[in-house]
């Protein structure tokens, strides 16, 4: 297969600024346009970038988990987002939030629904590399 | 105490699994300290307990569902407790014995643990929520200890038949438990024995808790799994089957009883299943060779007279139940244990190939087996004769149809008389039931077992003697059993009562027994004859197979593995509910104002002329990029609108569905087929105008239908305040409505999973086909076309 080096250098540019633009609107969701979902969608075009340009090797060198293992952090998160304020006897998914100031970062505010959010978005990006697992060509899946 | 107890149980068990490569045999020396801590707890209880103190206490499970964890320890679970966890130790002890220095046997340990666990739990469980909790662990501990030998397929098979029948009428009993405790408005245990509920769904309800409690005790019909978990190893037979699993069914019916055998149908039908169990369990067992098995369908037979004697639920049969589930753990689980050591050390347990046993070590063995089997036949003086002459004892002061039910049990205990002595000769002249094969060959004989190896049979049967000669060493702890049951009943057994009408029954008891057993070729040829050409294994095979033929036959039916037809009930169901709608309501709000702004009308034009040209291209790729370039028109419609999630939502969907849908089409021809029929392209065309049609006529609808103001307006207005976010949308997704989504990231999971394992079916087919061959032929022909 011929590479385009254009391809790739400007692929490899993207993609971490896509990521972080990810994270952005996953955690910029609860007050800005964005969330878990989006942001699942927007790291999944990233990485659909990365396989257009290199195949599945480079898609399975972003992550060290496989793509199972990602799918099933984000359902166990958000099922245990739902169900821990019921341990607690409260209704399911009430929220709580926390707030801090730790040096840096000025006034940091996490609420349990981006707990909550992070699950979702961790299965989006699940889903997309399961996807690209069973449709890609990268040759051999193990 | 009790919940620190459970705790360390699981905690234990756990524990043992996860260092099982490095502890081998020694995990049974950390999982006994469990048990064998219960077992003190309960030593330490036990006075206050047995003059009628009830120790409780009560952990906060699930609070935001009402649901705790109340455990109760009164006489009677004092009693299970003595089954459960002293027994449960002493095979522990057994175990390190019979096991070599494996993984394997760490595993076992691990897993043993776990089910007294659970074990205990059910027996102290005063929720029923709680005991369901624990009587479907020890469902699941023991399908794991029943297949522990996974690479023997008759070991998986005797697991997943004991988790089936164990576990399906398991969720009959839960529906049984919830009948119940809504009619009494308490799902606590003791306070639905002293108040019982009344009205007709209860007598439904505990139909359906019958259901789980026969199952579990092996009960005609659903016994056919006890005979065949015998395949498990000898010390996990011995606990599972004698002392602990199989007396979960007995204890809820005997719990239950004392309120509850009056309602319904419940005496005729526990009295009928526990008696015909009882003969038909004895019957069975005069005919293996298999010293496992005679023993099982025995077990059998003494659970259907156990369910007889509690399910009465009157006070001197209650009373006598208590003797025999205490004299039965006893010779039950000493005669595993022996037949357990000649399997170990002959290799073999098969009446025909036993070999002659002689040496002091073996003198021991036979006379610890002699003594349980002679205690299993009820001869005095030992613990299963008082109990025995307790049941006779109770049921001739009944009226007339106790005196039925007294006949039906003396000619299960006949029967009973007659295979303890099958066993019993079997073991010590094993020449007398069948002509062995291997006496005269010269091979050596098998080694004599160690000490440890026999000792824990050795307790048992001293048991067994002890408290048959000396009554009074069991009568308190058997009298606080009862007494927590049912008030008015009483234990006071005693080796003499004088020539008395049960001591004559007794007597003709083993009168008949010995002439059974006598006669015990003739009697095989007969049964041999008369014996129903079904067994409950068979009507088991029966129904799995029918089962899975059946599910094959809809599968096939709802399945049929054609694209276009999937397609075509899919589009046709999304027409066909809002035509539904639309025909329903009379409500037309008109045409609404077709053009709100000038902005529009270049983004339709792209959406409807990039939705046209995708039906009229030949090539596949074409068509696919025309629907991302109708897809990308709607979110700048959604732009447009005012609606950035949405819009940032529909830019990613549409990117990503162009990714794959360019990964799909690889794999197919560049342009769509001509060679479809006239008549497929024509319902093509009706298909998806008719969808077209109907949901732009349900939009329309749906938009001017509203008559109230839009849940939209409190959600917004609640978001900030509640929720702490500004983002409503966002807010509505992971808070408000956070359950759907939930719902549909699971659903998305499932798709992922789903649409992986279609992929990788094409690919690994041939590395799978030996896998394949090995299913069934139903299973095996559901793959998809």
């Amino acid at each position: 297969m011929r590479r385009s080096t254009i391809l790739d250098v400007t692929v490899g540019l993207l993609f971490d600024a896509v990521v972080v633009l990810s994270i952005y609107l996953l955690f910029a969701g609860h007050n800005e346009p964005g969330g878990g979902f989006v942001g699942g969608l927007v790291a999944g075009a990233g990485i659909g970038l990365r396989y257009v340009a290199d195949g599945m090797r480079s898609v399975r060198a972003i992550l060290p988990f496989r793509p199972w293992t990602v799918l099933a952090a984000g359902l166990v998160t958000a099922a245990v987002t739902t169900l821990a304020p019921m341990v607690l006897g409260r209704a399911p998914l009430e929220a709580h939030s926390w707030e801090w100031d730790p040096p840096l970062l000025g006034h940091v505010k996490l609420a349990s629904t981006t707990i909550f959010d992070i699950g979702v978005y961790l299965v989006v990006v699940g889903l997309l590399l399961m996807l690209l697992e069973a449709l890609g060509d990268a040759g051999e899946p193990e | 105490m009790v919940h620190l107890l459970l705790t360390a149980h699981a905690v234990v068990g756990v524990a043992v699994l996860l260092a099982r490569g490095r502890l081998r045999s020694r995990a049974f020396l950390v999982g006994i300290v469990p048990p064998l801590a219960s077992v003190a707890w309960a030593v330490t209880r036990a006075g206050d307990v047995l003059d009628g103190e009830v120790v409780t206490s009560r952990a906060e499970w699930v609070a935001g569902l009402g649901l705790a964890i109340d455990v109760r320890l009164d006489g009677f679970a004092l009693l299970m407790i003595g089954l459960v966890s002293g027994i449960g130790s002493l095979v522990f002890a057994y175990g390190r014995s019979y096991f070599g220095d494996t993984v394997r046997a760490a595993q076992v340990a691990g897993l043993l643990t776990l089910f007294a666990g659970a074990m205990l739990g059910l027996v102290l469980a005063d929720n029923v929520m709680f005991l369901f909790v624990c009587w479907e662990l020890t469902s699941i501990t023991s399908y794991l200890l029943i297949g522990n030998d996974d690479r023997d397929p008759l070991a998986r098979a005797g697991a997943l038949q004991a988790l089936l029948l164990t576990g399906t009428t398991g969720l009959a009993m839960l529906g049984g438990f919830v009948v119940l405790g809504e009619q009494a408005g308490t799902y606590r245990l003791s306070a639905l024995v002293e108040h019982p509920p009344e009205g007709p769904a209860v007598a439904t309800g505990l139909v359906l808790v019958l259901i789980g409690a026969f199952a579990k005790s092996a009960q005609y019909p659903f016994h056919s799994w006890l005979p065949g978990a015998m395949v498990a190893p000898t010390p996990i037979s011995a606990y599972l089957h004698s002392a602990a699993m199989v007396k979960a069914g007995v204890y809820l019916i005997a719990v239950l009883a004392p309120a509850f055998a009056d309602v319904g149908v419940w005496r005729p039908l526990v009295v009928g299943v526990g008696l015909f169990t009882m003969i038909a369990g004895g019957l069975r067992a005069l005919r293996p060779h298999d010293l496992k098995q005679l023993l099982a369908h025995g077990t059998v037979s003494q659970l259907g007279f156990l369910v007889v004697l509690f399910g009465l639920g009157h006070d001197a049969a209650t009373a006598a139940g208590c003797a025999l589930l205490a004299a039965h753990g006893l010779f039950k689980a000493a005669l595993f244990m022996t037949v357990g050591v000649v399997d170990h050390q002959a290799h073999t347990r098969d009446l025909r190939e036993l070999p002659v046993l002689r040496g002091r070590r073996w003198g021991v063995v036979k006379g610890i087996a002699v003594v349980s089997a002679a205690s299993m036949a009820a001869l005095p003086p030992l613990a299963g004769f008082l109990a025995k002459e307790a049941a006779y004892d109770a049921l001739l002061h009944g009226g007339t149809a106790e005196r039925w039910v007294l006949a039906g049990i003396v000619a299960g205990s006949a029967l009973t008389v007659a295979y303890s002595l099958r066993l019993a000769v079997g073991l010590l002249r094993p020449s007398l039931i069948a002509a062995p094969f291997a006496e005269s060959d010269g091979a050596p004989p098998p080694p004599p077992p160690a000490a440890a190896f026999v000792a824990p049979a050795a307790v048992l049967a001293v048991l067994s003697v002890a408290v048959g000669v000396a009554p009074s060493l069991w009568n308190g702890v058997l009298d606080g059993a009862a007494t927590a049951l049912d008030s008015d009943a009483h234990v006071h057994l005693a080796l003499w009562h004088g020539v008395s009408t049960p001591l004559v029954l007794s007597a003709a008891t083993i009168g008949t027994g010995v002439v059974l057993f006598l006669a015990r070729r003739p009697v095989a040829a007969v049964q041999a004859r008369l014996a129903p050409p079904w067994s409950g294994a068979r009507v088991y095979d029966e129904v799995v197979a029918r089962l899975t033929r059946a599910a094959g036959a809809v599968t096939r039916f709802a399945q049929p593995g054609s694209l276009p037809v999937y397609a075509a009930v899919i589009l046709l169901t999304a027409a066909g509910a809002p035509l539904l709608a639309l025909t329903v309501g009379t409500w037309w709000p008109g045409w609404p104002e077709v053009v709100g702004s000038f902005s529009y009308v270049p983004v339709a034009a792209l959406l409807v002329g990039a939705a046209v040209a995708a039906t009229l291209m030949r090539g596949r790729f074409a068509s696919a990029l025309l629907l991302g370039a109708a897809g990308y028109g709607m979110a700048l419609l959604f732009v447009i609108q005012g609606a950035p999630d949405l819009a940032l939502t529909q830019f990613g969907i549409e990117t990503l569905s162009i990714l794959l849908f360019l990964l799909v089409l690889r794999r197919l021809p560049d342009s769509f087929s001509q060679r479809t029929p006239k008549i497929g392209r024509a319902l093509r065309v009706i298909v998806a105008s008719s969808v077209g049609v109907f949901v732009f006529l349900m939009a329309i609808a749906a938009a001017g239908a509203r008559s109230r103001p839009p849940v939209s307006e409190e959600m917004t207005s609640r978001a900030l305040s509640e929720a702490g976010g500004r983002n409503v949308v966002n807010v509505i997704l992971v808070d408000f409505r956070g359950l759907d989504t939930l719902g549909e990231i699971t659903v998305l999971v499932v798709a992922a999973i789903g649409a992986t394992a279609l992929a990788r079916a094409r690919t690994t087919r041939r590395g799978n086909d030996q896998a394949a061959a090995a299913r069934p032929p139903e299973v095996a022909g559901e793959v998809p076309r």
